[in-house]
């Protein structure tokens, strides 16, 4: 199964991630703000993963990290 | 002592920069110093140097940079126009703190001005080399050997300092032919734990950079300049006198400007004018203190220059107005006479009571 | 297994970009081919004036830091200095395209074995949205309020086209960073340029169609969407030259 990990603290919301993710599963989290005061990005269903890393591919500041 | 060889002012400029390690010359063509760079694209092939001849001199300045960057000796050379294109290199070689040597053979000017003989770029050199605060050691030769020991020098001292060193001379310098002994001595080397050369994942990265946007930092880079400049005015002005010692007239001349005033100075004397000369060597830093000790016995001092008065200004800077301080010069590539100096020197003799 | 994480030769800070400026990705892209090329220890980035002039803290190679436009003659001297480095530049378009176009024309003529990465976004972006030498007909900025109009200003420069025409230059490939496969496309162009240094074949540069989402007034996917439909027309992505590609086809 695959795991995205996303730190959190450098995401500036941009959301370029969320239009890349061919499963429609990440998104911003609009319950948090980080210290940036950015909604970071989080996949919604971890399940639906493939591991593609498409959203890693777009990110402009290295935030996620893909394994599988 | 090594026997002495008959070479043009340029050229033994040029065989000095080599022997003093540079490896590395970038310039564009320009009236009167093209035989550096005819000389150094033979010579640089030779002995596994690289000479290129850059679109402008925005660019071979440029190149200079990064050469100096990467820790090596690097030079070029140009004439007055030339100079004010690179002034915006200049200044980074200044905020990024890189030693590199540049060679300006003046000319008249302002504007395209003319090709002939000039000291008219004293203030560019010693004031506004480019923008910010910022100095270059500025030496001016006022002989063939000196065409090649002071570039020996320029760069022992531009590693020494991190910075720039401009080698001031005019076309005479360059045109002339005279005896030069190229035995220099060793060159000294500097460690550059600064320069890009590549980590090599020995070390963290480094930065050559000169962008501070922090006023506070910045502040202090240029204090922490200054600070050494301070050091440098202290220990590397270089001057020559010449029958100063008991002179009531003391003329202050550079370059082609001393060798005039040198026989004007023997002339007076046979005339009995004890005239004398301060001949500055560095014009950055310029011997302030053996001017302002002159100022205490002598009566009057005269700025012979090739232009329409400048290092006159630091004649009266450093003498503190103390003594009247009078200009003989002629402009746009003219050279004053000896006839005119001696002139210059028997007037202020008449007005200002030098011994007959 | 890690199947994506940041480069080594990336620094671990936070950019200085805006939300969703492609700088960064581009950035990445380089930092990617140095690491698969193993040569960070050997590398020597010269970072321009621009949104990108704090390049220099972003890579953890060696870093110059060059005068506006200026980026490939220093590079000619750290790379003549020791021709053994890998030396490459990154500039934005006004940078490259316009107060460096000698500096970029000749050392592409002189097939300076260099490799330069040109961020072609339309404007000028550090100082506020001004228009640049690759700015569209029409394109509205802070100066040409009115949209670029041609008649008195001119038309954009291309770059790669320009250069194509260079007989010195090896290598000129337009690629973009849109979408996820022209991303993969930019990576395989850049780490190419890079390879070309490695082998001594000369002038490379890779022009990246990057977004401005600030300056242009967009959000960050409507700069994405902006970009293919207005400038990947007029900028059409390829390779506009590959020397040796020529050759090999002889």
């Amino acid at each position: 199964m695959a795991k995205v990990t996303f730190r959190e603290e450098r995401c500036k919301g941009c959301g370029l991630c969320v239009g890349a993710c061919p499963k429609k599963i990440v998104a911003l989290d609009e319950t948090k703000l980080n210290q940036q005061g950015h909604h970071p990005a989080k996949v919604t269903e971890p399940e639906k993963c493939i591991g593609c890393a498409f959203c890693a591919t777009m990110c402009p500041d290295c935030v996620i990290t893909v394994e599988r | 002592m090594a026997d002495k060889v008959l070479m043009k002012g340029n050229e033994a400029l040029a065989e000095a920069a080599i022997m003093a390690g540079c490896r590395h010359y970038f310039g564009y063509p320009i009236t009167p110093q093209t035989e550096v760079a005819a000389y150094l694209a033979k010579r640089m092939p030779q002995i596994g140097g690289t000479f290129l001849q850059a679109e402008s001199e925005v660019a071979a300045i440029n190149m200079v940079i990064g050469v100096a960057s990467a820790g090596k000796r690097v030079m070029t050379s140009s004439s007055s126009p030339g100079i004010s294109l690179k002034s915006e290199g200049i200044s980074y070689l200044a905020g990024c703190d890189l030693p590199a040597l540049i060679v300006n053979v003046q000319r008249g000017g302002p504007g395209l001005g003319g090709i002939q003989p000039s000291q008219s770029d004293y203030f560019q050199a010693t004031r506004g080399a480019g923008h910010g605060d910022f100095r270059m050691l500025v030496l001016a030769p006022a002989s063939v050997q000196e065409m090649a020991s002071l570039v020996f020098k320029g760069f022992d001292l531009a590693d020494k300092y991190r910075m720039t060193t401009m080698i001031l001379a005019d076309g005479t310098m360059g045109q002339m032919m005279e005896p030069v002994s190229l035995d220099m001595g060793e060159v000294k080397a500097y460690d550059k734990p600064w320069a890009v050369t590549g980590t090599k994942g020995e070390r963290t990265h480094n930065i050559v950079n000169s962008l501070s946007l922090l006023p506070e930092e910045l502040e202090q880079w240029n204090i922490k300049r200054y600070a050494m400049y301070k050091e440098i005015e202290e220990n590397e002005a270089m001057y020559e006198e010449f029958m100063a010692d008991d002179a009531d007239i003391v003329v202050v001349a550079f370059g082609v400007a001393a060798r005039v005033a040198r026989n004007a100075i023997v002339a007076a004397r046979e005339k009995g004018i004890k005239a004398g000369m301060i001949r500055p060597i560095t014009l950055w830093p310029f011997p302030k203190k053996v001017l302002f000790e002159k100022a205490k016995t002598a009566k009057a001092f005269i700025s012979v220059e090739l232009n329409m008065g400048q290092m006159i200004e630091d004649v009266e800077l450093a003498i503190r107005c103390s003594r009247p301080v009078t200009l003989c010069s002629r402009t746009g590539g003219m050279i004053p006479t000896p006839e005119q100096v001696l002139q210059s020197i028997e007037e202020a003799a008449a007005k200002n009571g030098g011994d007959k | 297994m890690i199947v994506f994480e940041k480069p080594k030769a990336l620094a671990d800070v936070k950019l200085h970009y805006c939300p969703g400026c492609t700088h960064g990705i581009i950035h990445r892209l380089v930092a990617e081919a140095i690491d698969e090329l193993g040569i960070e220890g050997r590398t020597i980035g010269v970072a321009p004036v621009g949104c990108s002039v704090f390049a220099y803290n972003y890579f953890n190679c060696d870093m110059v830091q060059a005068a506006h436009g200026r980026a490939p003659a220093v590079a000619t001297g750290v790379k003549r200095a020791d021709p053994n480095n890998i030396v490459f530049t990154y500039q934005g378009d006004g940078d490259l395209a316009a107060i460096g176009t000698a500096e970029t024309v000749h050392s592409a003529a002189r097939g300076e074995n260099i490799t330069v990465i040109f961020v072609n976004n339309a404007i000028y972006g550090m100082t506020g949205g001004q228009m640049a030498p690759t700015t569209l007909p029409g394109q509205v900025t802070q100066t040409s309020p009115y949209g670029r109009q041609v008649e008195s200003v001119g038309y954009p420069v291309k770059v790669c086209e320009l250069l194509s025409n260079v007989t010195g230059a090896a290598y000129l490939e337009r690629v973009a960073v849109n979408d996820v496969k022209n991303v993969k496309n930019a990576a395989r162009a850049i780490k190419k340029a890079f390879r070309y240094q490695l082998e001594g074949k000369g002038f490379s540069l890779i022009e990246v169609l990057s977004t401005c989402p600030t300056n242009w007034g967009l959000t960050p996917d409507k700069a994405l969407k902006w970009l293919e439909e207005n400038m990947m027309p007029y900028y059409p992505l390829g390779v506009y030259k590959d020397k040796y590609a020529e050759e090999a086809g002889k």
